[in-house]
């Protein structure tokens, strides 16, 4: 029996990298992948390219404007000479967020009057746009404490009410104390990377079979439809099993992203994610008749599947049907796994609930499959 | 080039399609899948934000302060803790995202002359939250500050903000019109990077090469039904957006249409370059994947803005047709643009497309010589 498997194995090694090509597609894809994940998915909020309308031009307005561009949250593109400019900057969107400080902006301030600021911001992303309000009320809201801070000072009237005591909270940031984004995202990455290759190549391995004719050749053989499920998938666990290990290299190399845990749960908890991965890439197979209809079932199930997995959009912010559907997503146990081996540090104690409801859901979806498998066989 | 000829290969396309009714499917399955999806299940709005409660002062001002966090809508308190070291087991195993802990001290800072203070610890593996929880915070701490302190300061600048193109900040709005790009260059890849690899794994080519039919007149009678059924998923995806999601179409919709076309026959194009130059489709699919799916979904500014991203990065991102097409359907969606305001990106997408075309079309050539 394991000689077969041994020479299935094999077989299928010589079929993947027949087209050298393969060779640099399996092992240079997931880190390609990986960089281009790495970078482009930021939800950091910098640098928003802003206009100012500055018709004050006083110390005070220049102060401000420095205090916003110095925050490193705006980035002060153009200043600007007349309203209509401000339209049309923000039409074209060569600008996110318009300011505009009136003529009497530090005269207000110096007689301790109320004085306004107007501010117009792009919308149409709506995450910066909610960032970028809630930085510039900060600021904002700094400087004019500031300000009304020294003007009590100075006409020393010991009761003004901003001088009553009032409430300072601290806020500390556990586990990603600068808020970088790739902290988060790089790890979760490695999980999705990987289940995309081991899809399509587990998926479009068998079909092809199907497909070219060479399956009926296996039949024939003495090759019993266990082995050949073996034969069929241990080849794909190895390659993204080394896929894992040269992803997590770069991960943890190229962009420093920090292991607080143990790195030896990686390769345990790889396995038992494999198993459901292969499970699906296999089950598949037994669909699909032709290798296009094995890549679309395979997005299709993909894209879902990374969405609706708490990889970019928080699971407890979706309709709790949805929710509940997550619960068979593997990719949902092995991110809470992998951002708690990464980033807080989890051990066995804290991740043991994760690995075993992905195991049994590997197990289920590996038998499944395989019985699927069998009776499309015979 | 003979209409004649490529009729013949539309014909054969189509019908080769007809009988694989399961991939047909999938083609339109998939954008609706995508849009219900993004238009009911995710959302980047943050709330429901899990809190745990450590109050050793536990007076009427410190109750009053957890309700002010209750009543904002955005947190939602888990528990009340008494011990503060579950503060470590509450937020390491994820059952909390934030921590509110109140010293003893606390009301009675607060009725004396000092400043109370209040510690609250967020959890910043996912930054984005926590980057909008800590927002969320500092505007409850602020309003709970002014009213202990009993009268009601108004700041002494107040910012007036506006929000133009949309005003209620729905990620709804923002997200779906790119998302018909990407939907786009997905049914691209899926579809068309494998139907010239098809022919040459199956043997068929041989027979194609056989007949008169020169290379422009077979891959633009492979493209056509692919064209049809891409258009098909544009409308779909459209009506969708507009009836069902009823995000704004401010623009003109012929116009939509018509870009939409360009795009489509760039990224059409591209997947039967792909697929020349692939030759198995096991390989066709990996490329696509690189060279389509990932592009239009990471670097297109879909969802991810292009101007945070690295300098080197933002490069590439010009050679990618899906940055032009998902600024233009933002344009026409959200701010209601014209043909005049989005020429620079319609003439890229048009060179894009005749590019790939040719280029396509040379390997072809070349491949049978």
């Amino acid at each position: 029996m394991f000689e077969r498997i041994k020479q299935m194995i094999i077989k299928e090694f010589i079929h993947v990298f027949r087209d050298r090509r393969m060779i640099a597609i399996v092992f240079v894809t997931p880190v390609l992948q990986l960089l281009v994940f790495g970078y482009a998915v930021t939800t950091d909020v910098k640098e928003i390219s802003t206009a100012v309308y500055d018709l004050d031009r006083s110390y005070e307005s220049r102060e401000l404007v420095r205090r916003l561009e110095s925050s490193g949250y705006f980035n002060i593109r153009y200043f600007i000479k007349n309203n209509y400019e401000m339209q049309e900057l923000l039409d074209a969107g060569k600008v996110a967020a318009a300011i505009q400080i009136n003529r009497n902006f530090s005269s207000e301030l110096k007689n301790n009057k109320e004085t306004e600021i107007q501010m117009l911001v792009d919308g149409t992303d709506s995450n910066t746009a909610t960032i970028a309000m809630d930085y510039a009320n900060r600021i904002i809201g700094m400087y004019a404490k500031e300000i009304k801070t020294y003007n009590v000072s100075k006409s020393s009237n010991p009761l003004s009410p901003s001088l009553k005591a009032g409430l300072d909270v601290q806020t500390r940031a556990w586990y990603n104390p600068d808020l970088k984004s790739r902290n988060y995202n790089v790890p979760a990455v490695i999980a999705i990377v990987i289940m995309l290759t081991c899809l399509l190549l587990t998926s479009m391995a068998v079909v092809r079979e199907r497909e070219i004719g060479t399956m009926e050749q296996l039949m024939v053989t003495p090759v019993k439809p266990l082995e050949l499920i073996l034969g069929k998938t241990i080849p794909f666990a190895l390659i993204s099993f080394f896929d894992v290990f040269l992803v997590t290299f770069v991960a943890v190399f190229w962009f420093d992203i920090p292991i607080k845990g143990q790195i030896l749960l990686m390769p345990l908890n790889t396995a038992i994610y494999l198993l459901s991965v292969l499970g699906i890439g296999l089950f598949i197979s037994t669909i699909a008749r032709t290798q296009q209809q094995a890549m679309m079932a395979t997005f299709l199930f993909y894209i879902p599947a990374v969405l609706l997995s708490g990889f970019m959009f928080p699971i407890e912010n979706m309709p709790e049907i949805i929710q509940f559907l997550t619960y068979i997503n593997p990719l949902r146990y092995f991110l809470v796994i992998i951002r708690g081996i990464f980033l807080k540090g989890n051990g066995m104690s804290m991740l043991w609930q994760q690995m075993f409801a992905l195991l049994i859901l590997g197990i289920s979806v590996i038998t499944i499959s395989s019985l699927r498998f069998k009776k499309r066989l015979e | 080039m003979r209409v004649s000829r490529i009729k013949a290969i539309t014909k054969k396309e189509l019908i080769q399609i007809g009988r694989d009714p399961l991939s047909l499917a999938m083609a339109f399955i998939m954008p609706v899948m995508l849009l219900l999806i993004f238009g009911y299940a995710i959302t980047l709005d943050v709330n429901n934000i899990r809190t745990v409660v450590y109050d050793s002062d536990n007076s009427s001002l410190s109750r009053e302060f957890v309700n002010e966090f209750k009543r904002s809508g955005y947190f939602t308190i888990v528990n009340n803790i008494t011990d503060n070291r579950d503060i470590d087991k509450y937020l390491d195993s994820g059952m909390a995202q934030v921590a509110i802990v109140i010293p003893e001290d606390f009301s009675r800072k607060l009725k004396g002359s000092k400043n109370g203070d209040a510690m609250i610890i967020v959890d910043g593996s996912d930054s984005n939250t926590a980057t909008i929880a800590l927002g969320y915070i500092s505007a409850i701490s602020e309003i709970y500050s002014q009213k202990t302190k009993g009268i009601k300061i108004t700041p002494l600048i107040e910012p007036r903000i506006r929000v133009w193109y949309n005003s209620e900040l729905k990620s709804r709005n923002f997200i779906i019109p790119g998302l018909i790009a990407v939907i786009m260059a997905v049914i691209a890849a899926l579809l068309t990077s494998l139907t010239v690899a098809r022919e040459w794994e199956r043997g068929t080519m041989e027979q194609l090469i056989s007949t008169p039919v020169k290379s422009p007149e077979l891959i633009t009678g492979k493209l056509i039904p692919y064209f049809m059924i891409g258009f098909i998923d544009v409308l779909m995806s459209v009506f969708m957006a507009v009836f069902l999601f009823e995000v704004p179409l401010k623009g003109n919709f012929f116009l939509l249409m018509g870009l939409s076309s360009i795009f489509l026959f760039g990224g059409l194009s591209l997947g039967i370059l792909i697929s020349i130059v692939a030759k198995s489709q096991l390989v066709a699919s990996q490329i696509s994947m690189v060279a389509t799916f990932l592009p239009a979904f990471l670097l297109s500014g879909f969802m991810y803005a292009i101007s945070n991203m690295p300098a080197a990065l933002q490069t590439v991102t010009y050679i990618i047709p899906a940055r032009y097409f998902v600024s233009i359907l933002k344009g026409i969606f959200l701010k209601g643009s014209s043909l005049k305001l989005l020429t620079f990106e319609t003439f890229l997408l048009m060179l894009f497309g005749v590019t790939v075309f040719a280029i396509a079309n040379r390997k072809f050539k070349k491949r049978i010589a």
